[in-house]
């Protein structure tokens, strides 16, 4: 700070100014342009060729171009500063990348297959062959089995959560349960799948259903729900919860009432990623429902007499092995047809449960 | 706000119901070509004698074609009846044959003898007995710049598919494609990942013609070093077509689909196409073993015969003479009447395919007589 | 476990409140009933975390139980053996290669998601405008509504042909690494051990990147703010205020995905070049994972090679617990607790 060494005159000397030096406006478009430009040289001149190529050494000219001129215009922390921000935004495309390709690959190859014909009949009776048929049975299947493997993992997974951070901190049975909930992520869908089988259709003697999927998808789910859940019980603070107890409510309340409302947000969508995650699994389902031409609201219908329920992503896989490889057929546009459906589906299911959170997250 | 909240709960339930209602499996009456299916052979009307209810049932995905078409057929004809076959494995259709879940089940291999036991055991009162049904030539496709017209030889295959043969304008090669000029490309071979009834029987017909040049086995699941794996046929179609130089082998149906043109095989009489006829001379020459009503075919994969084409591949019908509750039992008799029938052998050849040749169509047919439910 | 432990009443006894946590204070007040309403939530929620056990172990057992008779007719090496063939005899079946492309890809596929996954939530949390943050993490999330099945598939036709590029210039730059070392003749096709990690990164980003940008989010704001008070660049801030307390939930979150990625069945299955051997050229040749393998010989393995693969799947049970373990204690160290 500088004061003034003469009392008496009255304009203080200016020292050096709090901001430092810099970087004009124009600086970085600037950089951007200059690399590009000479990407584009380099490319022209030299053997160097690709798209994607391009980018990346455009890209890499921009960091070095701005972290160097900025490091000598502005300083070391400055530099350091642009050059992760740049960095943080380039993880951001890279994520966004595969997403727009996967999205517009999805929808060039399955656009063409949806019609209001597709989306509300079944592929009973028409050959796979032929056009014609749609999905109506397999959505049908998907949302129901997700459905009820959602009312029994959700309540579970919360409680279960509850269970590890408000009552159970710090003693053995918690960090017990807590360890095998990491465990459970790592169960791989068809080993899921392979235990109820085992479990639900060979000991205990069911017939394949929706249902028994649906048991499988519940245990893919749970220690997704459990996990976020927990990280977001553990955020909230705790002058919440001794306001609640100093006010004395109890602890039961305080969990439900005050606890609850302020992480909702952030549990509805741990549950909606637990939701996406086994609406896209095929390979327990096809151990434990199988294939299915018509519609069947009934989870529970078996295979002996009666059909088990279809659902989007075994339909997927039966039009792909009924493709066999043919990419003009049938079966083809009809897989990816399904395939956009589901992920459309799923992405609807994602906003409605974030416009949920978002009404009811208790603010503050 | 709690307005706001539970009017979004309320507009999801009302939307879910309202879509509950609105789907439908009737796909007769306006879908386009979907009724008025090109595939001509429709059974004449009449001729089916059709069961009702619903038949569920499992097997062998290499006749998941043909069973698609007769289920369409089938279900044309008879209003009544529902079939759904899920085509995930010719064990996994034996294993619920078995144990009892599934009336009948399509396996790529008769019951083994150590099964003999339980199978007959599911059939209270009767046995378990294998019907062969569809016949399937494995083909072998090729992606190989220039060359429309590729002649392989038993040797050749078991050559480049041992990796002991590595580009296309091999000596040997270019001995049995007398006149087509072959490019020097590497060759990649492209097998089945999954085990299947494909591979036991392109292995079974390898090690029965050049059995001192195949040594990996004659089982389902692929030995032979190198080459790369697909995990289904139809991944493994995709992979050829998309590889210059790739040689993979799948089912007939499979190489129809894509309109790709197999290769000829040379047996030592001359190169032969897969075709109905020639794969029915190959069936022709073979061993028709089990009692009156058990149908076990021992192919001869060795066969040189002059226009024979030996590398096929035979599913069957696993069921139960008797025992099985009378719905089922009338379905099952009901159905395999119909595919084992002329119109029903008939939707094979167009599928690629081959039709049962006629004397052994006539014996299973005579078996699928004698089934019954108690 | 956690930073902060909370401070409540209780069953039985009612406390002064402490700050700051600590056991509660005497001075009970005697003769408070133990209200039913606690009693009741308590044991449901206990009965809850039971049930997870529950399930745990049911699988375990099932697993094991399952498995023993394979092992015992195993005639190979179970851990070195590199093929798989349990229906022939003799009964040979081992794990080496299985175990090599599982830890290979879900560690490819974790080197390249986490720190991107990081930078994510990052951008979205701090350096996104607020009014759009929110609809970024949407999109950004959406990565997971895409089904494994069609993952698989596009990996399989639209990622393996086009990464050729970059593996032919890897095998250039970089192929004195053996890691990046392509020696084919033919031009490469991708369906690697290398292309599988990719898929796999792309599949978990959404788990790791939005919990971590759940937890950044959620760093108190005064802590924040006296960073920039201070004169902190926004980086800075980040370093020494965000990512400290960010740590945890980070590090679970990436679990959470390793799980992910070692038991991912259909995706890897579709884009996976069957290998049944141990490669390090990860451009160049397939591979086989545990889940992998299971799904392709399930439809048609005997008996033997039914507990043979569940015996891969208890290997599998086994590795997760190992990398979760070793996680508890990097998480444990790090807090000194």
């Amino acid at each position: 700070m500088a004061v003034s060494a003469e009392p008496r005159t009255g304009v203080p000397t200016p020292g050096p100014s709090l901001r430092g030096r810099t970087l004009p406006t124009y600086a970085l478009p600037g950089f951007a342009v200059a690399a590009v430009l000479l990407t584009l040289l380099l490319w022209a001149t030299t053997g160097f060729a690709g798209r994607a190529g391009f980018v990346v050494f455009a890209l890499l000219l921009f960091v070095a171009l701005q972290t160097l001129v900025s490091f000598g215009v502005e300083g070391r922390r400055q530099a350091v500063n642009r050059l992760f921000t740049t960095l943080v935004t380039v993880a951001f495309l890279i994520a966004l990348t595969p997403l727009v390709l996967i999205v517009w690959y999805t929808v060039k190859e399955g656009a063409g297959a949806i019609s209001d014909h597709f989306l509300t009949h079944s592929m009973f009776r028409v050959d796979p062959s032929e056009p014609g048929g749609g999905i109506y049975h397999a959505i049908v299947g998907t949302l129901i089995q997700t459905a009820l493997a959602t009312v029994i993992a959700a309540p579970l997974g919360v409680l279960a959560a509850i269970y590890l951070v408000e009552y159970g901190a710090g003693r053995r049975f918690a960090r017990a349960v807590s360890f095998f909930v990491d465990v459970m992520t790592g169960v791989p869908s068809i080993v899921a799948g392979l235990f109820i089988y085992a479990f639900w259709i060979l000991a205990l003697g069911f017939q394949k259903s929706g249902f028994a999927g649906s048991l499988a998808l519940l245990i893919l789910m749970l220690p997704v729900i459990i996990r976020s859940t927990e990280e977001m019980l553990k955020i909230v603070p705790n002058d919440l919860r001794e306001a609640s107890y100093a006010l004395g409510v109890p602890k039961w309340r305080t969990i439900l009432r005050v606890v609850l409302p302020t992480a909702i947000g952030g549990i509805v969508t741990g549950i909606m990623l637990g939701v996406a995650r086994i609406m896209g699994e095929t390979a327990p389902l096809l151990l434990l429902v199988g294939i299915n031409q018509r519609i069947e609201f009934n989870p529970f219908a078996g295979t002996a007499e009666q059909v088990p329920q279809e659902s989007l992503p075994t339909f997927i896989f039966e039009q792909f092995q009924l493709a066999a490889g043919n990419t003009d057929s049938e079966p083809f546009q009809r897989a990816w047809g399904a395939a956009l459906v589901l992920i459309v589906i799923i992405g609807l299911l994602s906003a409605v449960a974030r416009l949920i959170a978002r009404f009811a997250r208790v603010r503050g | 706000m709690k307005l706001q909240r539970y009017g979004l709960v309320a507009g999801l339930v009302v939307g879910v119901l309202a879509l509950s209602a609105c789907g439908s499996d009737n796909n007769d009456s306006s879908s386009s070509a979907g009724s008025g299916s090109s595939a001509s052979g429709t059974a004449p009307a009449g001729s089916i004698d059709c069961a009702s209810g619903t038949l569920s049932w499992d097997g062998s995905s290499a006749q998941k074609t043909a069973v698609t078409q007769w289920v369409q057929q089938y279900q044309n004809q008879c209003s009544d009846a529902s079939i759904n076959y899920q085509g995930q494995g010719s064990g996994a259709g034996r294993t619920a044959f078995y144990s009892g879940q599934i009336p009948v089940a399509g396996s790529d291999a008769s019951i083994a003898d150590g099964d003999r036991g339980k199978a007959d055991a599911r059939c209270s009162g009767g046995k378990a007995i294998d019907l062969p049904m569809v016949l399937t030539p494995v083909e072998f496709i090729y992606n190989v710049k220039g060359v429309s017209d590729l002649t392989v030889t038993p040797s050749i295959l078991a050559k480049i598919f041992s990796g002991k043969i590595t580009t296309w304008n091999d000596p040997e090669i270019a001995a049995a494609n007398k006149g087509v000029t072959l490019p020097d490309t590497t060759i990649t071979t492209v097998h089945r990942s999954k085990d299947s009834g494909t591979t036991q029987n392109f292995a079974s017909f390898l090690a029965a013609q050049v059995p001192d040049l195949w040594t990996y086995g004659t089982g389902q699941a692929w030995k032979a070093p190198g080459g790369q794996g697909a995990a289904d046929s139809s991944a493994l179609v995709q992979s050829v077509k998309g590889m210059d130089g790739a040689i993979g082998y799948v089912d007939g149906p499979d190489a129809t689909k894509n309109s790709l043109t197999p290769a000829k095989l040379d047996v030592g009489s001359g190169a032969v196409e897969p075709n109905a006829d020639t794969v029915g001379k190959a069936i022709s020459a073979a061993q028709v073993s089990g009692d009156e009503q058990d149908v076990v075919l021992k192919i001869n994969y060795g066969l040189k015969d002059a226009g024979a084409y030996p590398a096929i591949l035979a599913t069957y019908e696993i069921t139960c003479t008797k025992g099985l509750t009378a719905g089922q039992a009338k379905f099952v008799k009901s159905f395999l009447t119909y595919t084992a029938s002329d119109a029903g052998q008939a939707e094979l050849a167009k599928l690629g395919y081959s039709p049962l040749p006629t004397d052994l169509a006539g014996r299973v047919r005579s078996s699928i007589d004698s089934l019954s439910a108690t | 476990m956690r930073e902060r432990e909370p401070v409540g009443p209780t069953i039985g006894t009612a406390t002064t409140p402490s700050v700051g946590g600590g056991p509660p204070v005497a001075g009970e007040i005697s003769g408070a009933a133990v209200r039913p309403g606690d009693r009741v939530f308590r044991s449901l929620s206990v009965a809850a975390g039971a049930t997870v056990l529950l399930i745990m172990a049911a699988i375990a057992a099932f697993l094991i139980v399952r498995s023993v008779p394979a092992l015992r007719a195993n005639t190979a090496d179970f851990f070195t053996f590199e093929q798989w063939l349990p229906d022939e005899s003799p009964v040979q079946f081992g794990i080496a290669a299985l175990l090599f492309h599982t830890l290979m890809t879900g560690l490819l596929a974790m080197i390249m998601a986490v720190p991107v996954s990081i930078g994510v939530a990052l951008f979205i949390t701090y350096y996104a405008p607020r009014r759009v943050s929110s609809t970024l993490g949407y999109f950004v999330d959406l990565l997971a509504a895409v089904p494994s099945i069609v993952y698989g598939l596009w990996g399989f036709a639209f990622l393996a042909p086009n990464l050729t590029g970059l593996t032919l210039w890897l095998d250039k730059w970089f192929g004195w690494i053996p890691l990046f070392d392509y020696q084919l003749q033919n031009r490469p096709n991708n369906l690697t051990d290398f292309t599988a990690g990719i898929i796999l990164a792309i599949m978990i980003l959404p788990i790791i990147s939005s919990i971590s940008r759940e937890v950044f989010g959620q760093v108190p704001r005064d802590q924040v703010e006296a960073a920039l008070a201070l004169g902190a660049t926004r980086w800075e801030m980040i370093r020494t205020s965000v990512l400290p307390f960010g740590r945890s939930g980070v590090v679970s979150a990436s679990i959470l995905g390793l799980g992910r990625a070692l038991g991912e069945t259909l995706a890897v299955t579709i884009v996976l070049s069957t290998v049944y051997g141990i490669s390090w050229h990860i451009t160049q040749s397939g591979g086989v994972t545990f889940a992998m393998n299971i799904a392709l010989k399930y439809g048609e393995a005997g008996t033997v090679g039914t507990n043979a693969l569940i015996a891969s799947g208890l290997c599998l049970f086994i590795i997760t617990l190992a990398v979760n373990f070793s996680a508890q204690l990097i998480i444990r160290r790090r807090k000194g607790a």
